[in-house]
């Protein structure tokens, strides 16, 4: 839970753009508010493709695309791939959406952007 | 006491609590009307959300569907949960951030052009209009069924008291009254379903009683017996499909991403006071839904099951009282084919019984022999169903008239106080024209309904998508990638769904081989959404891009801190 304070390119004009609060002095290790931003959604993206990634695998992928060769698995009476296409894939999407929000607080708390 | 008396009983206390709801949430600003203030709480909105998005097609037809597509179905059941994660993810936290009070609003300051709210306003009112005739009708069903009064006084019934609380109200008194309706609808799908489960597997819980053994003792799996009544009566196995992959794969993926694009689900975003409140509504309003979306795959299992043992091969002369009264709404048909008095329901042309899907969930409670409240509640949780997805489309017909074409482009001089009643007049009009079509359903309607998702993947998902995502996606991109999308995805569906250019519906079923690499209507919204993308791209790659203060509003919406509050201009 820190900030990036490795970055040192600001120089005078741009110093209004720093983050109250942690201004330095010197004002040689604070990132820009752009680069700030940039790596927040970067950080982002990166959680958005890993959760989307996931979506896609249980509808399209087990209860679609590899519905008929997941049937030979049963859990009771399903099938797998029947399961997943009218059971599981809700299930996951749920939980999905909550993680994201998990993880967007963390990522918010870390970037100062939860205020 | 009889169910008529329950019926009653339910329905009167039920419309009494939303209009009580109604008064005590007056909305008094434009504020209050388009986003009910801007600050409520990701529960409550979470709530409203599902009730907003479950229609009577969801409460009422999605189950039967189910019922007789089998496997197929499941495009239903992760189409309309899917979209949320969408949402989630890529639309409503930078919607939020962004806080206006409509998606034409998105769409005309994002690509700072008046042709561009003016083409979502145009897709905004198609959409809702298509949408919320199928609601009004749900209304009169419900009503002439479980009432006994004629189909068009239920009909009217129905628009005074949406009218009543979407015009005092607007989205406050809408939001309120969603979360009442969502706690009706759910309890009354949720009772009956338990009380089936039980009887059918001994297990209360349906998500579980649809893969359980069945309770009589055979140790078969409800699930293989239902595929072997099926296949026995020459239909496909109900764990079968019957559709092709690549049309289930399309229809599931429009389905989605037009639940991603549908105005009414979107701006419901715009009433939570923070972007972390949005994203946390989302999760809440997909786990709400998801109490529904998980119970009705096995409602339709049970239902099915107890139908074909019902009927299949008995003797007409001894069926139940609820046949009689099914057969009077014309819902449920028999004709004695071959004279030997007995119900033959088989695939092909010997098929003696015609079905209506609808009753699978109306006639579910009499099937099973359920108590009379049971069944009284599923009418008021119809109506409920109904009555929350009509509010919440009138509130956006009414928005994009008096908001997007009035205040922001017609006429931008009139002041808050007239807006207001400029958005209660439009709301008023909104709401008698969409019962005129409640009354007399044009008969595309019920068709038109699945569309509305191919229309909102067609037009508004792109644009709003490369809207946040794409800093450089200029306002030419954005117009014509629309344009293309609604246009392609308004002529498929006329040729393939009307035979417009082919003869008229008689044609329909012929045209079925030429559908375009197999893909039905339903599904076709994905195709248009990907040229959608593909023109905008491409356009957007030949013209110049948008100004800096447009780029700079992209990187401001992608950012959660201090979001403004909604209709902050």
């Amino acid at each position: 839970m820190q900030l990036p304070t490795e970055f040192c390119r600001l120089s005078g004009p741009a110093r209004m753009f720093t983050f109250s609060g942690h201004t330095n002095p010197d004002n040689m290790d604070q990132p820009t508010r752009q680069e700030h931003a940039t790596r927040y959604w970067n950080a982002n993206l990166r959680i958005m493709a890993v959760l989307l990634a996931i979506w896609f695998a249980v509808s399209f992928g087990a209860g679609i695309l590899l519905r008929e060769w997941l049937d030979q698995f049963r859990i009771g009476g399903f099938g797998l791939g029947f399961w997943f296409a009218q059971q599981g894939s809700i299930y996951v999407f749920v939980l999905l959406i909550f993680v994201y929000v998990y993880l967007m607080n963390r990522l918010d708390a870390k970037f100062r952007f939860d205020r | 006491m009889d169910v008529q008396t329950w019926t009653y009983l339910l329905v009167i206390v039920t419309f009494a609590l939303y209009i009580g709801i109604a008064i005590w949430s007056r909305a008094s600003s434009t504020k209050d009307f388009y986003v009910a203030g801007g600050g409520v709480s990701p529960l409550a909105n979470g709530m409203a959300t599902a009730a907003d998005w479950m229609s009577a097609a969801s409460f009422i037809s999605m189950a039967g569907i189910i019922a007789f597509a089998g496997y197929d179905g499941s495009v239903y059941l992760m189409g309309w949960t899917g979209g949320y994660v969408l949402l989630a993810l890529l639309l409503a936290p930078y919607l939020r951030k962004f806080g206006r009070f409509t998606v034409p609003d998105f769409i005309g300051e994002r690509y700072y052009s008046k042709t561009a709210r003016i083409v979502a306003v145009c897709c905004a009112l198609l959409v809702s209009f298509t949408y919320v005739a199928g609601q009004m009708r749900g209304v009169g069903v419900v009503f002439s069924r479980f009432l006994e009064v004629d189909i068009n006084t239920g009909v009217v019934i129905g628009m005074v008291i949406v009218l009543f609380y979407a015009v005092l109200g607007g989205m406050k008194g809408i939001t309120y009254t969603q979360v009442a309706q969502y706690c009706v609808l759910i309890f009354a799908f949720m009772v009956p379903a338990i009380f089936i489960s039980i009887q059918m597997t001994g297990n209360p819980v349906p998500q579980v009683g649809m893969g359980a053994t069945l309770a009589d003792g055979s140790g078969t799996y409800l699930l293989d017996k239902l595929d072997g009544l099926s296949t026995e009566l020459g239909f496909a196995a109900y764990t079968d499909g019957t559709k092709n992959m690549m049309d289930v794969f399309c229809i599931t993926l429009a389905l989605m991403v037009g639940t991603a694009g549908l105005p009414h689900v979107i701006v419901r975003f715009f009433t939570v006071r923070r972007v972390r409140d949005a994203r946390k509504s989302a999760g809440l309003a997909l786990l709400f839904i998801a109490i529904l979306y998980t119970t009705a795959p096995a409602v339709s299992v049970f239902a099915k099951t107890n139908l074909l043992k019902t009927v299949s091969g008995q003797p007409y002369a001894e069926m139940p009282a609820w046949f009689k009264n099914w057969e009077k709404t014309g819902l449920l048909v028999f004709e004695d084919k071959n004279g030997d008095g007995l119900i033959q329901y088989v695939s092909g042309p010997d098929n003696e019984l015609i079905v209506d899907r609808d009753i699978m969930v109306l006639a579910n409670p009499e099937i099973a022999a359920l108590p009379a409240w049971v069944i009284a509640l599923v009418a008021a949780g119809g109506l409920a169903a109904a009555l929350s997805t009509a509010a919440g489309l009138l509130l956006v017909i009414s928005s994009a008239i008096s908001h997007d074409l009035i205040k922001n482009v017609l006429k931008p001089e009139i002041t808050e106080k007239q807006e207001l009643w400029l958005a209660r007049g439009a709301a008023t009009i909104a709401v008698v024209v969409a019962g005129y079509f409640g009354i007399n359903p044009p008969d595309f309607v019920a068709a038109v309904v699945a569309l509305a998702f191919g229309l909102a993947a067609a037009s508004f998902f792109p644009a709003i998508l490369l809207g946040i995502f794409y800093k450089r996606m200029n306002s030419k991109g954005a117009v014509s990638g629309m344009v293309v999308g609604i246009s392609l995805m308004l002529f498929y569906m006329l040729k393939f769904k009307f035979g417009l250019f082919d003869g008229g519906k008689e044609a329909v079923d012929a045209l079925e081989a030429d559908w375009w690499w197999g893909i039905s209507p339903e599904g076709f919204g994905t195709l248009a959404m990907v040229a959608n993308f593909a023109t905008a791209l491409l356009v957007n790659a030949l013209t110049p891009p948008p100004p800096e203060h447009i780029q700079n509003l992209v990187e401001d919406i992608r950012t959660p801190e201090g979001a403004p509050p909604a209709g902050s201009h």
